[in-house]
């Protein structure tokens, strides 16, 4: 034996056993709360498998094949539904030119997300300025060869992206405005974002909705009504920007006043400042706080169907009534695919915002 | 840019997606040489003559279309199927209107509203009418400033109960826990029901009627209450429909019908006589098959009905063809009833009170002369 005592063997870090140990099981407290937490898993997993997978109804051609003991999940009537779980009343003749938009949307993000992409500098100024122009004509038509498609018409998971998507696009820079006006050392307009943002922090969504779709016809005279989806847009759209103005305001107190300090002194104006020191730094903080925002906004476009508007899950209630398809099983089918859908989308936003963390992160090792 | 040809053709590309996009779709068509028709033929009808009346149909008529109300989703009275056309009894009579007035069933737009802001969007002219199985009651009728065009379908309260509870009468159910949707007349009703038999109850309410079902069919309630065409609709949602009893007991009147705005007699006259020109056409044999030959009958009702006497279409605004656009439309009144609700659908409802009173029911209509 040396003077030394021997270290032991190395843990068996690589076999799971070992990784059990150490993760699961490494004292009494953390070995009750796994086996809780198996135990309330076991509970709730494969009951939710079950139904949605294994005792599921797959085909079928009306509600009878869905009828009977012990049945799942009945996804004919998701399937015989899904036109409109998409596009809701859309005229059949005219969804070509929601897949247009649709697919004309995904071109030009997809391409904006991955980094290395070329001609980011087109790519904004399409998607920001030419493509909502061209969705906005597309989709309401009323031009020569376009036959109009009221907005009532409009349903689904179209409504619902139309309404995230503006509300998101929206907010964002308005939210800035209205953070660097709240920061502002102009008392007129830190009074005014003050205001506007507490405002609209201050009621909640479905009044502004109730509010933009009931009430506002019976202030405006007759004939003066905008369209009430619309009326809608705009309400998510002032909404989500008072919450985006506090999130990125919680970004700018993040900035040390020597960087404020350091770029006055390089001569900078205010909005250089802003622009190339400040507002860089800022938002790379907040991102997780963004995102969330993003987040909320588009499960809140569900608050639409309270005036009347059917986004993804209230055409899903509204065909739950159809009795053509009125099953047992029918509205937990539905609400199980408007969540599958929600949830795809909410996770890939979080998704990409993490990424897009790590990357700008990156060599920074906080 | 540094090619002027190029650049040429950039800008015209410009200019042409510009012009088309702030193109409204009129001045294209006149531009292209297809002039719309104004629809102003109503103002000279001696309908519109009336002193305050003929507003809400010349705004229609103006529009293109008819603005209806329905409810977000009831099965049988307006749902939409998966290829998202509405159908159901109260979206049938929106069509009967639509027919009525453009001598086209498609030309109405529905707008599917909740139970609270239906009377809203009714008061602030969002919906021409409202077509969402409505209760015609007095306070209703009186406080809030609105019509009821009459009754297009007789419901009532009822009670569905499982089978092995042996309940077989409403009285049975002292001490009962009922389950039942919060915001409509139903849990008034109930109240009613069994504090005027100084009964003891229990009640679960739920803000959707789906929670409500479900809440009853997991056993959380002994009976479940609803108006009793909603009680088939909801049975079908049951894991065994076979296992639940409708008990024979209606302990409300819920007559449903049509609400229009007060203040425009000849916009309800429109609604209240197209309902009875359903009711006229069902009792006179007038279906969506046979009014071509009906056309050429001899009896008189029918003639009046059908606008080869008389001119009661004009004396409403409309055209002497309105009750054959009606019929061509949606049929008389029992096919739209058989269509929608009636033995043959999933709902399967018998024709009970909603029988024409010929038929021992108590649908009778005003006769058209």
């Amino acid at each position: 034996m040396s003077a030394i005592d021997m270290m032991g063997p190395p843990q068996r870090s690589g076999s799971v056993l070992g990784w059990l140990r150490r993760n699961l099981f490494s004292s009494i407290g953390n070995t009750v709360l796994t086996l809780v937490a198996a135990y309330l898993l076991w509970l709730t997993i494969p009951p939710l498998l079950n139904f949605a997978i294994f005792d599921a109804v797959w085909t079928g051609e009306t509600r009878e094949a869905c009828l009977g003991e012990g049945k799942g999940a009945c996804w004919p009537l998701v399937w015989a539904n899904f036109g409109q779980f998409i596009y809701g009343r859309y005229p059949e003749s005219e969804i070509w030119r929601v897949n247009i938009v649709f697919a004309l949307g995904f071109i030009a993000l997809v391409p904006m997300l991955i980094p290395s992409a070329p001609a980011k500098r087109f790519n904004v100024i399409f998607l920001l300025v030419v493509y909502p122009l061209i969705a906005l004509v597309l989709l309401a038509g009323d031009r020569p060869g376009l036959p109009p498609v009221p907005t009532s018409e409009w349903g689904g998971l179209l409504v619902t992206l139309v309404v995230a998507v503006t509300g998101i696009v929206v907010s964002l820079p308005l939210g800035i405005v209205l953070a660097l006006g709240r920061r502002s050392s102009m008392p007129a307009i830190r009074m005014l974002s003050i205001i506007f943002i507490e405002f609209w922090r201050g009621v909640p969504l479905v009044t502004v909705l109730f509010m933009a779709s009931v009430m506002l016809p019976l202030f405006l005279p007759e004939g003066l009504s905008p369209d009430n989806l619309l009326r809608c847009l705009v309400g998510v759209a002032l909404f989500s920007s008072a919450y985006m103005a506090e999130v990125v305001r919680g970004g700018l107190q993040a900035i040390p006043a020597g960087q404020y300090e350091a770029a006055r002194a390089a001569g900078l104006s205010y909005w250089q400042t802003m622009g190339l020191v400040v507002l860089p730094q800022a938002l790379r903080h907040v991102i997780p706080g963004i995102v969330n925002t993003f987040i909320g906004l588009f499960k809140d476009t569900t608050l639409v169907l309270i005036v009347g508007i059917f986004d993804v899950l209230g055409q899903v209630r509204a065909q739950l009534s159809d009795p053509t398809w009125t099953v047992p099983q029918g509205a937990l089918t539905g609400y199980l695919f408007a969540g599958i859908v929600f949830w795809i989308f909410c996770f890939g936003m979080s998704q990409y915002s993490s990424f897009m963390e790590r990357r700008l992160s990156a060599g920074r090792g906080r | 840019m540094r090619n002027p040809v190029a650049a040429l053709l950039l800008g015209i590309l410009i200019g042409v997606g510009g012009l088309y996009f702030v193109l409204p779709y009129d001045a294209a068509a006149v531009l292209a040489g297809r002039g719309t028709t104004p629809a102003t033929a109503v103002e000279t009808e001696p309908g519109a003559e009336r002193s305050g009346a003929g507003e809400t149909l010349r705004r229609v008529m103006r529009r293109g279309f008819l603005q209806c109300g329905v409810s977000q989703g009831l099965a049988g009275f307006s749902s939409p199927d998966e290829r998202g056309r509405w159908s159901g009894i109260d979206v049938d009579y929106c069509r009967a209107i639509a027919a009525a007035i453009f001598g086209d069933g498609e030309k109405v737009r529905f707008r599917p509203l909740s139970a609270k802001d239906r009377f809203t969007a009714l008061q602030s002219g969002e919906v021409d009418i409202l077509s969402r199985n409505t209760t015609w009651t007095m306070s209703r009728d009186t406080q809030l400033g609105f019509d009821f065009a009459g009754v297009i379908y007789y419901d009532g309260q009822a009670f569905m109960v499982r089978k092995s509870s042996g309940i077989t009468k409403a009285e049975q159910l002292a001490g009962a826990t009922i389950c039942t949707q919060t915001g409509t007349t139903t849990e008034l009703n109930l109240a009613d029901y069994f504090r005027g038999r100084g009964l003891d109850y229990r009640v679960l309410s739920f803000e959707k009627n789906d929670e409500a079902i479900s809440a009853y069919d997991q056993g959380r309630c002994d009976g479940y209450t609803t108006d009793a065409s909603g009680l088939y609709a909801e049975r079908l949602k049951m894991q065994r429909p076979e296992d639940n009893i409708v008990l024979p007991e209606i302990i409300s009147k819920e007559p449903l019908g049509p609400v229009i705005r007060q203040g425009d007699p000849q916009w309800a006259d429109i609604a209240r006589w197209t309902l009875s020109a359903l009711l006229n056409a069902e009792e006179l044999g007038i279906t969506s098959k046979n009014i071509e030959e009906m056309r050429e009958s001899e009896n008189p009702l029918v003639r009046r009905l059908l606008g080869a006497e008389g001119s009661y279409g004009a004396s409403v605004g409309l055209g002497p063809d309105w009750v054959i656009d009606i019929v061509r439309a949606v049929g008389n009144y029992g096919e739209i009833f058989e269509r929608n609700v009636g033995v043959d659908t999933p709902l399967g409802i018998e024709r009970g009170l909603n029988a024409l009173w010929t038929d021992g029911g108590v649908m009778y209509a005003p006769p058209i002369r």
